[in-house]
């Protein structure tokens, strides 16, 4: 336990130090001040496509940072440690994606609330909004982990990487967008979507650090 | 220099290994015996294989045939050190933070912390010990993924290239390490294209062996 | 030290078996898929017109067979990664990798003649309801699909990769189809069911039967020829390149 926890500290300090979030939160603004450029600043149009815009753009960052997850380990040998540790590879994974929801998506979420009334989003949708991107963060880290380490042997592989996690992130999109968008239609917080993101969650938890695994074993050398 | 408990004299004995890479068999049937005590190093041409066999006994490459038995047992990534061409630090690290990383890594749950200033100390980075690994040269980054080897004791050691980027001062200190790590009972198997004077055995790998 | 258990001197021996295999099946599955894809046609131009939609309904002749082997060619590949996995058979990698741009056809047809079927019927080229929106979810996969195995040079890491995200993806497939569903319906639900008495008449059944078979044949004749040609070129590259 103590390998796990330790890659725990260190991935969320290498992200901190690394300034990885900033990326992701530079894309998040930039794109979201391009939004009304392109559709027109009327506030009522914004405040319609606030809740499913601002999910679409948290996914399209995601897809930008995922490629930066396990590359900066595959070109220092960080996986040769990981696999030769006294630890199983799998839970040292799941480690890695803990460190990442901690270190990308809990930030992100704090920053919501602003990037939310640049799109004039509706306060009742703010709440569900964010909670939605927290329970979904976890299966938005693992599946795309799942991309990133498929991915570990190709160089510039962010196109790629994005496009074999597009389809995974579909079904969490769909629950998670529209879960906001149903507090705009009153009731609060859509709860069946919820669980569904969170069983999403919980599933992808387990099963992804399993098929990273699998990928990094016979990847990373 | 590991003042540590001397290992039982055994030897590593290697039977029909066979290593698959990039479609071919880049090894095929090798047979070797490592004596105890002893320190081999295998040298040939670039690309015949060499990090290849480092990495299939340490469990990092799957083969597809053959064995690799450490005395009775068969060889197990817990009885090893493998130091190979990467140095597994991470740049935003400091060199303590690093050591401490890898400690955590690769220590058994029970195996205590080494103290991290001794062991720097060892190595001869205690000055550099708040740096950032990035900042470091690239023979002091060299020395640095050296340090698992007195971290906790491992009796065979895997060394891919362990001469690379070290200057003088570095390979003697290395070569001293090696050998009071042989006389202890352990065993050292290094991959090389440049003469190690510490070796006591040789195998040369051949394309098309 | 870790082994693999099987001895890879089977894939020297199999291919050559496989490729006897594939010479003996390859004319009667083409002469069958070609036969039955006319007589499906045919039988599609004789279904009697929808009174609502008109002959544009013959499309679907082509759209719906299309879709079944859409998801049934994603499928193929899971079992055979899944089998080449387990058995370590490169095979089975080699069959996936085939199978991979034919899947990826059949769901590009199904895409583009589903566009065409719902023009007449709702005056835009596109509209995202369920279906079509799944099978474009699926055709993202196979191109995610084959993008990854011609982005690994080497051939271990690549199938081994590709196997893996085949597995992911089939496990995905029916979430995307659940998400998909929830999230919107217009188009009408699946006509056609193995184990329910399908809802239309055998006019149009029987064709529609017939269709699916033809692309089924078809999808195995192209799978044989395209599994020749690549062990045809391996074994050109190896001579002309030599082997260690």
């Amino acid at each position: 336990m103590r390998a796990a926890y330790s890659v725990l500290c260190v991935d969320i300090l290498l992200a901190w130090r690394l300034g990885s979030i900033s990326l992701v939160l530079a894309f998040l603004f930039i794109a979201l001040t391009l939004v009304p450029f392109g559709v027109g600043p009327e506030l009522a149009l914004l405040k319609r496509l606030a809740p499913g815009l601002l999910w679409v753009v948290i996914i399209l960052a995601l897809l930008l940072s995922l490629d930066r997850l396990f590359q900066s380990d595959a070109e220092d040998g960080g996986f040769d440690q990981l696999m030769l540790s006294s630890q199983p590879l799998e839970l040292l994974v799941l480690a890695k994606l803990v460190a990442h929801f901690i270190a990308i998506i809990l930030p992100l979420s704090l920053v919501l609330p602003i990037a939310g009334f640049l799109v004039n989003i509706d306060i009742a949708a703010l709440f569900p909004l964010v909670v939605s991107v927290l329970v979904a963060g976890p299966a938005l880290c693992a599946l795309g982990a799942i991309g990133s380490a498929l991915a570990v042997s190709v160089r510039r592989a962010g196109l790629l990487t994005a496009l074999i996690v597009m389809p995974l992130y579909v079904p969490v999109l769909v629950f998670g967008a529209n879960s906001a968008q149903m507090a705009l239609l009153g009731g609060g917080i859509a709860l069946d979507a919820i669980l569904v993101l969170a069983a999403m969650s919980l599933a992808a938890m387990l099963l992804a650090p399993l098929a990273i695994s699998a990928a990094l074993r016979g990847l990373a050398s | 220099m590991t003042d540590k408990s001397a290992y039982t004299y055994v030897q590593l004995d290697v039977h029909q290994l066979g290593v698959r890479r990039g479609g071919v068999m880049v090894i095929s049937n090798l047979s070797f015996t490592v004596k105890a005590q002893a320190a081999l190093m295998v040298s040939g041409p670039n690309g015949v294989g060499k990090t290849s066999l480092l990495r299939a006994l340490s469990g990092l490459l799957e083969c597809e045939t053959g064995v690799a038995k450490l005395g009775q047992e068969n060889l197990a990534t817990n009885m090893l050190h493998y130091v190979g061409h990467g140095e597994g630090l991470k740049g935003q690290l400091t060199i303590t933070e690093n050591l401490n990383f890898m400690f955590d890594l690769l220590g058994e749950p029970d195996e205590e912390r080494p103290n991290i200033d001794g062991l720097l100390s060892k190595i001869g980075l205690l000055q550099q010990r708040n740096q950032m690994a990035s900042d470091l040269s690239a023979g002091q980054k060299r020395r640095a993924a050296m340090a698992r080897l007195f971290m906790v004791p491992r009796q065979v050691w895997l060394l891919d290239e362990p001469f690379t980027a070290l200057d003088l001062g570095g390979r003697v200190w290395l070569s001293e390490a090696v050998r009071a790590h042989c006389q202890a009972g352990g065993i050292v198997v290094a991959a090389s294209h440049e003469p190690l004077d510490f070796a006591t055995q040789y195998l040369t790998l051949e394309a098309g062996v | 030290m870790r082994i693999q258990k099987t001895d890879w001197l089977h894939y020297y021996a199999n291919p050559h078996r496989f490729m006897g295999l594939a010479q003996a099946l390859f004319y009667p599955l083409w002469v069958c898929a070609i036969l039955t894809l006319s007589a499906g046609l045919y039988l599609g131009f004789q279904a009697p017109p929808d009174y609502q939609q008109g002959e544009t309904v013959r499309i679907m002749f082509v759209h719906v067979p299309a879709a079944w082997m859409a998801l049934f060619g994603y499928s193929f590949i899971a079992f055979v990664s899944i089998l080449a996995l387990i058995f370590r058979h490169p095979l089975g990698h080699l069959a996936a990798r085939a199978a991979a741009p034919i899947g990826a056809c059949f769901t590009l047809i199904a895409l583009v003649t589903g566009a065409l079927w719902g023009q007449p019927m709702w005056g835009t080229w596109w509209v995202w309801d369920a279906r079509l929106t799944s099978v474009l979810v699926l055709f993202f996969v196979y191109i995610g699909y084959i993008s990854l195995w011609r982005a690994i040079e080497s051939p271990e890491k690549a199938s081994r990769a590709a196997a893996i995200l085949a597995i992911v993806g089939f496990i995905n497939v029916p979430i995307v189809k659940f998400s998909v569903d929830w999230w919107n319906t217009l188009h009408q639900p699946a006509s056609v069911s193995r184990f329910a008495r399908p809802a239309i008449h055998p006019d149009i059944l029987y064709p529609l039967l017939v269709m699916g078979v033809a692309f089924m044949l078809l999808f195995f004749a192209l799978l044989i020829t395209r599994m020749q040609s690549e062990i045809l070129n391996q074994r050109a590259r190896r001579r002309l390149g030599g082997d260690l």
